[in-house]
């Protein structure tokens, strides 16, 4: 173990040191976990995604009893504290559980499940912020030139791309860095559910900082990059289309 | 044929007071008034983007969405490019080969230069032109004008007033809200004078600034604004 001698008195200096050892030798543990960190936060997004941009939009643009008070719930739930989404599908998926006969509970599956949950409200709120600001501005044009109802609203979705894009980035910002969830529904079984997060939190406390901080260098790094590409997309796309 | 169009006591939230008129095919029709006299909700009504809160709005044939279009003060392109902007509203209306249709209206209203150039990053006066393509596209019979010229500068806004009188002359009945004499006495047939939602004058240009019959009407003309 890499670092089972560590010494806190040694410099933090030694252990990044350490950790970019591990990252540039193509360390295989650290690969495994970064390659299933990704597939669950990336499958959690899509998901979230598929579900909250026609939920945001139709929050958005509909006119209905209760709106309003979907509205606060939907901005709540942004806030959502990951151990208790964790816990909730726990116990949704535990033995005794409704859906406990899925088989799911600590699988990656069930670790992408409780990632939507928290992803959702997020990438919902935002795109109905989206949507409305652009529903006032486009609404007359739209009506005016006979477009309604799916089609008027696909336009305004297709429209706004690169302002979803954030609320995109911000829902993956929110499962990548999220470590309660998936450690509740994934139990951070060594090669089958651990993640980045979870993997930090364990080498942290077994006190392998140069494992834990290795991950935590290309977490952020990862971070920074989706962030940097989007921005990029996003100044491209401005000027090319206004 | 839609026109022509018969408006019954139509009222609007206090805007619009019970107001009755008949708009027939031909000569072009100037909605006049001051800011908030009521004018912009009038064609609204009319264009069927408000309903109203007492009387009826019918008009006279089939379809009528289908043959009427607007241009707004400040048009909404949509990103893409300007083509697509009018491909987008050809389709829409089921117009077959809308391409090759979109590509003549731009032709002319003189943007077939930037047809691939974004819309949104037109100049305003470029992007009135644009929004004046995508309803003539449409070959309506009757095209609204909400203010069109408002935000343009006087160079921008001759272009546009060419175009105007271009369809005009291609027998699209035209109506246009404006607050700006020169240009409803450049571009009217007829002014409708509107003062506090009321419909206070109908009358033929030359009579309306000539002679106007109304004290409101002699005191827009003159400038007075006695209601600010």
């Amino acid at each position: 173990m890499p670092g089972a001698d560590f010494n806190p008195m040694h410099s933090i200096l030694e252990a990044i040191r350490a950790a970019l050892g591990l990252i540039a030798s193509g360390d295989a543990t650290l690969g495994e976990i970064v390659l299933l960190s990704l597939g669950v936060s990336l499958s959690a997004v899509t998901l979230a995604t598929l579900l909250g941009l026609p939920l945001g939009a139709a929050i958005a643009v509909g006119r209905f009893p209760g709106r309003r008070a979907i509205l606060v719930l939907l901005n709540a739930l942004m806030g959502l504290p990951p151990v208790v989404v964790g816990l909730v599908v726990y116990l949704l998926l535990s033995r005794a559980g409704p859906l406990g006969e899925l088989g799911l509970l600590f699988t990656p599956g069930a670790m992408v499940i409780a990632q939507t949950i928290l992803v959702l409200p997020i990438i919902a709120a935002l795109c109905r912020q989206s949507v409305e600001d652009a529903w006032r501005e486009y609404e007359e044009q739209l009506r005016s030139l006979g477009a309604q109802g799916v089609r008027a609203a696909l336009t305004v979705l297709w429209d706004i791309r690169f302002s979803l894009l954030t609320a995109v980035l911000a829902g993956l910002g929110r499962a990548s860095a999220e470590v309660g969830a998936v450690m509740i529904v994934g139990g951070n079984i060594d090669g089958v559910t651990r993640v980045m997060t979870t993997a930090i939190a364990l080498e942290t406390s077994k006190g392998d900082l140069p494992l834990a901080l290795g991950l935590g260098i290309v977490l952020i790094g990862m971070i920074l990059a989706l962030n940097a590409a989007a921005y990029l997309v996003k100044e491209a796309a401005q000027r090319r289309y206004g | 044929m839609i026109l022509p169009l018969k408006l019954e006591g139509v009222a609007y939230r206090g805007i619009i007071e019970p107001l009755t008129l008949e708009l027939g095919a031909g000569p072009s029709t100037v909605i006049l008034g001051a800011n908030g006299a009521g004018k912009s909700v009038l064609m609204r009504l009319m264009h069927g983007l408000l309903v109203p809160n007492a009387g009826s709005i019918a008009w006279s044939g089939e379809n009528p969405r289908r043959h009427q279009a607007m241009v707004f003060q400040h048009p909404v392109m949509l990103r893409r490019s300007a083509l697509a902007n009018v491909v987008y509203a050809l389709k829409i209306a089921g117009v077959a080969d809308a391409r090759r249709a979109a590509l003549v209206a731009l032709e002319e209203v003189g943007l077939a230069h930037l047809a691939h150039r974004s819309a949104r990053v037109l100049s305003g006066g470029e992007q009135q032109r644009l929004a004046l393509a995508r309803a003539w596209a449409l070959h309506p019979e009757v095209l609204f004008l909400d203010e069109p010229t408002a935000s343009l500068d006087p160079s921008a806004t001759r272009e546009i007033e060419t175009l105007i009188r271009a369809f005009d002359a291609a027998g699209t009945k035209v109506v246009m809200a404006t607050h700006n004499l020169g240009q409803a006495r450049r571009l009217g047939d007829e002014v409708l004078f509107l003062h506090q939602g009321r419909l206070v004058e109908r009358a033929s240009v030359d009579q309306f600034f000539a002679k106007p019959a109304s004290p409101e009407a002699a005191a827009f003309i003159k400038g007075e604004l006695p209601w600010v």
